[in-house]
């Protein structure tokens, strides 16, 4: 699970008239000078266009230009690889480990969701009628969420140890065998579930915002016309929160997607734990499942990431519209 | 008092779930005062009490928790100084192109931080400044900015715009209207945009470990900790005293300024 947590456009409202004026849809105002809040405008916005052209435009064009040269460890110091089009697509997506990888980075996406979803709801649910000590405890929840990773990470690690870890100590009181947690069968499942755990803070805190939102004479209503709580839950809550909903399960797609370092420090994106991301830097700096230094593959499956997050980005653009309407 | 008691129960749940919730975290800090002899006996409680992990790490990581911090601050410098004069712009400013910027910085905000750092490695490996903190502190700046912009720009937007024109009317410039009005009315969503800058630039182990692998102790806590993890005999003694080090601006942070935090966590996905 990713940390950011993208803002909302800002509110059209106010630039909303120049807009128009300058864009000269309206006929009166269509040979309009350049008014000084356009120059006052450009000038505050031009270091942080000047700031993403070089640190985001440049990077994400030298990766895009790599995924089309062959580089190589020699290649890449000398900076003469070769141009080989989409030759190295066709390798990626031919390769064995492509398609695995896609199917378990689509079950590590999924199944995180749906937990985290799942459990963030019921959290927030239950949080929702507030009672003592309830805004101490919400805001305990999110401690996990803000800790940096490697160190949560690194705690999972040690619990799934498989003959040290408290998980096989719990599990072995009901008599489960001990499991190889971190071995490449089951590793899946390992970073999986930790990384559940590190979605379910950010799940709530976005939901439970959403549920303040409803307003609460809608649930009196309800339990005047004698609704119960689950009736409540089915025909109130979840339909209202459903905009809340689809944000939350988008970003949620969009940084689990992403997600290295979880997976990294547990497993180093051995076995079944590889997932898109973990593979690109594997690639990238020769570490992990491959041991070869591989920049124009690595850099084929960022592109492939890129154009998800670009994809997810439209989605998220048309969401939010559908909700301003 | 009389709600209260009629909910006494949801109290009784809500601390066990959030003990469950914590467990990993209270393991951290169990194994952290254990000795080395009884790390693997698992106990519940350090029953094998010492210090001795922490004495060893602080000697460690001194160096490593100086260049965090560094780097912490600098990324909220940096992030601020771009974020809050292109929000003023955005939010109060006619700016040619406004949608698509916005648009291109929810883009900025789901791109895999893989692809960034490959893409900085090359350009870092070319002009020669791999493994060095400001390198490190350009590359942490580009998971906060956008963000910053957006809180920024979102919060902006409510200033009346009465409150700029009287300022104009005064004579003020708009770099001034800026400085002398915006930014102080705007104080809050700095200290968030600030904070979640320091947080993530603390907790960045990718950029780290790709742009500053060899930087020696000129390395932040997460690759100190790294380190620990990378060696062959796992020492947990130590490691989870460093876990635990490495945690300790969350909880300050958490514990001072949690009304921000959660304005930050808001501010994402939910509209008024």
């Amino acid at each position: 699970m990713g940390i950011q947590t993208p803002a909302p456009a800002p509110s059209l409202e106010p630039a909303l008239e120049e807009q128009d004026a300058e864009t000269g849809r309206t006929h009166r105002h269509r040979r309009r000078r350049v008014r000084p809040t356009t120059w006052a405008g450009l000038a505050f916005v031009a270091p942080l266009v000047a700031y993403l052209a070089v640190f985001y435009a440049y990077p994400l064009y030298e990766n895009v230009s790599m995924s089309l040269h062959r580089y190589t460890r020699a290649t890449f110091v000398t900076g003469q690889a070769p141009f080989v089009g989409f030759d190295i697509y066709r390798e990626v997506l031919a390769s064995p480990q492509f398609w695995p990888t896609v199917r378990q980075t689509a079950t590590f996406v999924i199944v995180s969701l749906v937990f985290q979803y799942a459990i963030g709801l019921g959290l927030a649910v239950f949080f929702h009628r507030g009672f003592r000590l309830s805004g101490l405890l919400r805001a305990l929840f999110l401690v996990p969420w803000l800790l940096p990773i490697i160190v949560s990470a690194t705690t999972w690690q040690w619990m799934m140890d498989a003959d040290n870890g408290i998980l096989n100590r719990f599990l072995g009181v009901f008599g489960v065998d001990p499991i190889w947690w971190l071995n490449n069968e089951h590793s899946l499942w390992a970073v999986t579930i930790a990384n559940i755990w590190l979605g379910i803070p950010f799940n709530l805190v976005i939901l439970y915002s959403g549920l303040q939102n409803i307003p609460t004479d809608l649930y009196e209503a309800a339990s005047l016309d004698g609704a119960g709580a689950w009736r409540q839950f089915r025909t109130i809550t979840f339909p209202l929160l459903r905009p809340v909903t689809a944000i939350t399960l988008l970003l949620g797609f969009v940084y689990t997607l992403k997600v290295v370092d979880i997976v990294w420090i547990m497993t180093m994106g051995t076995g079944t734990s590889q997932t898109l991301a973990t593979w690109a830097y594997s690639m990238a700096f020769g570490k992990g499942a491959s041991a070869l230094i591989q920049y124009s593959q690595a850099s084929v499956v960022g592109t492939i990431l890129l154009l998800v997050a670009l994809l997810m980005g439209f989605v998220y653009l048309f969401v939010q519209r559908r909700q301003e309407d | 008092m009389n709600t209260f008691r009629r909910t006494w129960w949801k109290t009784a749940v809500g601390l066990v779930l959030t003990a469950l919730m914590l467990f990993p975290l209270y393991w951290m800090i169990n194994v952290s005062l254990t000795k080395r002899e009884a790390v693997r006996s698992g106990d519940l409680y350090p029953k094998a009490f010492t210090l001795q992990n922490y004495r060893t790490v602080l000697g460690d990581q001194i160096p490593y928790l100086g260049t965090s911090l560094l780097v912490g601050f600098g990324t909220v410098v940096l992030t601020i100084l771009i974020a809050a004069p292109a929000a003023y712009a955005l939010s109060k400013l006619f700016v040619p192109g406004r949608r698509l910027l916005n648009f291109l910085l929810i883009v900025a905000q789901m791109i895999p931080a893989v692809v960034m750092a490959l893409g900085f490695y090359t350009i870092y490996t070319n002009i020669g400044i791999l493994d060095t903190v400001w390198g490190l502190i350009l590359a942490d700046s580009t998971i906060a900015v956008p963000f910053g912009v957006m809180l920024f720009s979102a919060f902006m937007a409510g200033i009346p715009r009465e409150l700029l024109q009287a300022a104009q009317i005064d004579g003020a410039s708009y770099w001034r209207t800026f400085r002398s009005v915006v930014l102080p009315v705007s104080r809050n969503s700095a200290v968030t945009v600030g904070l979640f800058a320091f947080l993530w630039a603390w907790s960045d182990f990718l950029f780290a470990s790709t742009l500053n692998r060899d930087g020696g102790k000129l390395r932040p806590i997460t690759m100190g900790l790294y380190d620990y993890i990378g060696s062959q005999n796992q020492e947990w003694g130590p490691l989870m005293a460093t876990a635990v080090v490495a945690s300790v601006p969350t909880a300050v942070l958490l514990v001072v300024a949690q009304r921000y935090v959660a304005a930050g966590v808001t501010a994402g996905a939910v509209k008024d």
